[in-house]
């Protein structure tokens, strides 16, 4: 981790920071705006269309992409594939940030942010889906924050909090996976100057095993899809214009990544499989913008249709910039991209 | 990936519960819930609705809502189908009959106060209530204002307070809650001129309903929209035209919206109480593996010792 | 003595938020048990 600061990184940087400096300026504005004139002076939500893109893109895409956290830590833990160790706090780490980012894009959305502790402490609508999806985010942030505590606690000298079970892990693997190729990518292309060797001479085993493995998810995925298809006999809706897009996303960021992946890892390419990781997370992201926008209303008259206001993609993207800077913050400083020297071998 | 997590977790609750329990909730118990006894209902009659607003003016009053642009006597606004909104609890909207081309079918439209709301079911602050007077009230003092009731509410009655920073409410017709306990009739239908609507208990209205079917067959479809729609409502429609000319879904079925949503809430269970073994299990196999690998390894650099020493002249076996 | 529900919502927010109350104490229970269970194993 020496300090191998070199003129080019600099510049990439500096180009970074003054469009980090745009987004936060505007971000600092738009959430002005929210709240002192409420959620009609940003969006385009109405009593036709209640949930808009914060709910759709923020939640759906963050607590998917953000699904690598539970996805490498029982790979190492759970499965004892030790080999992918390194990978484990990086993953963590954008899990972390990714829930908690989802938290903060609700605290926009809601009516009353203060009062989302309610459900939990001051009366419980049991029988409600979102209650238990709430206690579910709860739960997985409090664990992903416990497993990330230990990178927090070596940087602040603390010692105790360390080595905890893993528990939840669901579905989103595919994205996943996905996403730690493509955040490592990001990582080496950024912070290789913070890496350890350890941490560099696993990442290409990590890429190719990560590659097999979203691989094969994403052939399954495939193949639920198609059965899906013929046990509800929905063959005739693919010749209607919904029915090509849902072609469309299906062989064109399913089938093709899977694919891509599965040869870029026989030829061991490096460079395929982190190609397509990129288009396997665009692939979840138009997912998740199809169900929401096209299949959420289309019964709706063209009129009452929603598309969300410029300013709501404002802060959506000020939010994605916040994690962002966090990430950067906190992988330049504590150690998650290497092992803390005290700590070595204590995992 | 359209598979939601929650979709994800239903199918493995569904599969471990289909083999276990079996049942929803709701049949378990061997108990039918029919609501409170004795509980209110209006009856809209749509045959006798003339679309004179009064009704619509009436509910503005007794719930203090603001003054719309345009008055309650402009009867042009029926020209453009509209919905609930913050500012109106009930609209009137006129559809033309196919029957009868010229005979213009007015329906009034508001929250039907469904005896199993789909809003308190889908509400995690239990911010909606079924009285027993048959009115599904509103607490605002603990909802957080998601808008979930919006997305569960399958007329889309609920409005919501996108101009308020701080303090947005959800906004519906309250069946005259307030005004029912103090012994007087709901404001609309108080108001209303041609007796469109009544008032009083359901089982009544029922029969009422009945009772006009008996007596006018040509006038009515032998049908009274809300007896079991989504469960049943607390507010019951009758009409000379199929009620999907009005705008009404038909599609709704009868299952009671809590119903709807117990399969996924019974997978809770099955994953708290298997999961921790299924991964426990992973675990303790990955250990095991790891163990086994250990002692082989140290057997066999024991064993070269061993073979070390009985042979010191061999040179070493590495492995 | 059982309360009497006249609404399925009544009746499902009672047993829901029994099972979500059991849900807690199995999770510290299972956590528990465990430790129980493999206190005495040598690593």
């Amino acid at each position: 981790m020496a300090q191998v600061t070199t003129g080019e990184r600099k510049s990439i940087f500096s180009l970074f920071n003054f469009i980090a400096l745009i987004v936060l300026g505007v971000g600092v504005y738009l959430t002005y705006l929210r709240f002192t004139g409420g959620l009609a002076s940003v969006t385009n939500l109405s009593d036709y269309n209640p949930w808009g893109i914060w709910i759709s893109f923020d939640l759906l895409c963050g607590v998917a992409l953000a699904a690598g956290g539970y996805v490498t830590s029982s790979a190492v833990y759970l499965f004892g594939m030790k080999q992918y160790h390194s990978a484990v706090r990086p993953a963590i780490l954008t899990g972390f940030l990714g829930y908690a980012l989802v938290f903060l894009a609700i605290n926009y959305d809601v009516g009353r942010p203060w009062r989302l502790p309610y459900p939990l402490v001051v009366q419980q609508g049991t029988t409600s889906v979102l209650f238990e999806v709430g206690l579910c985010v709860a739960t997985y942030l409090t664990v992903l924050f416990i497993e990330f505590s230990p990178a927090a606690m070596e940087w602040l000298g603390l010692k105790r909090a360390r080595n905890i079970p893993i528990y939840f892990f669901v579905t989103s693997i595919v994205a996943g996976l996905s996403m730690v190729i493509f955040e490592s990518t990001l990582s080496h292309r950024f912070f290789a100057y913070k890496m350890d060797e350890t941490h560099l001479k696993e990442a290409s085993g990590v890429t190719l095993g990560f590659g097999k493995a979203a691989s094969y998810v994403l052939a399954g995925y495939f193949a639920i899809k198609v059965l899906g298809i013929s046990a509800e006999n929905h063959w005739h809706y693919l010749k209607t214009g919904y029915g090509t897009w849902y072609l469309v996303e299906l062989l064109g960021f399913v089938a093709l990544p899977s694919l891509l992946y599965a040869f870029g890892v026989r030829t061991k390419s490096l460079t395929l499989i982190k190609f397509t990781s990129v288009l396997a997370i665009l692939g979840v992201i138009l997912n998740r913008f199809n169900i929401s926008l096209v299949a959420f209303n289309w019964q709706l008259p063209a009129g009452e249709r929603y598309f969300p206001h410029w300013m709501e993609i404002g802060i959506s993207v000020f939010i994605v910039m916040i994690g962002l800077l966090l990430y950067r913050f906190i992988a330049t400083r504590m150690p998650i991209l290497y092992e803390h020297p005290d700590y070595k071998d204590a995992h | 990936m359209s598979i939601s997590r929650r979709k994800f977790l239903g199918w493995v609750g569904a599969a471990g519960l289909s083999t276990t329990i079996g049942k929803p909730a709701a049949a378990a118990t061997n108990q039918e819930f029919a609501g409170y006894p004795d509980s209110f209902a209006i009856l809209h009659d749509t045959t006798l609705c003339v679309g004179c607003r009064s009704c619509e003016a009436a509910c503005n009053k007794v719930n203090d809502l603001p003054q719309p642009d345009q008055p309650f006597t402009d009867l042009s606004v029926l020209e453009t189908p509209r919905r609930t909104t913050t500012k109106a609890f009930t609209v009137v909207n006129k559809h033309d009959s196919l029957k009868k081309p010229g005979h213009p079918v007015f329906y009034k439209k508001q929250c039907n106060h469904c005896l199993e709301p789909a809003c308190a079911s889908a509400c995690f602050v239990r911010a909606f209530s079924k009285t027993k007077t048959g009115a599904v009230v509103y607490d605002a003092s603990v909802c957080v204002g998601c808008r979930y009731c919006m997305i569960a509410c399958p007329f889309e009655i609920p409005t919501y307070e996108y101009d308020q920073a701080l303090t947005p409410r959800i906004r519906k017709c309250t069946m005259c809650h307030p005004r029912v306990i103090e012994g007087q009739l709901p404001g609309c239908v108080e108001a209303c001129p041609m007796e469109a609507l009544s008032f009083g208990k359901r089982e009544d209205m029922i029969k009422i309903a009945r009772e006009r079917f008996r007596k006018y067959p040509d006038r009515y479809v032998d049908h009274i929209y809300g007896e079991h729609e989504m469960g049943g409502t607390s507010w019951l429609y009758v009409s000379g035209t199929p009620f999907k000319e009005l705008g009404m879904r038909e599609d709704l079925g009868t299952t009671p919206a809590p119903e709807l949503t117990a399969g996924a809430l019974s997978s809770v269970p099955i994953i708290v109480g298997l999961w921790p073994v299924l991964l426990a299990g992973i675990y303790a196999v990955s250990k095991r593996k790891e163990k086994i690998a250990q002692t082989e390894q140290e057997q066999a650099a024991a064993s070269a010792l061993d073979a070390d020493r009985s042979e010191p002249s061999q040179p070493e076996e590495e492995s | 003595m059982d309360p009497i529900f006249y609404t399925l919502q009544d009746f499902m927010t009672h047993t829901e938020s029994v099972t979500y109350l059991l849900v807690i104490a199995t999770l510290i229970g299972m956590t528990v048990f465990w430790w129980f269970l493999t206190g005495k194993d040598k690593d």
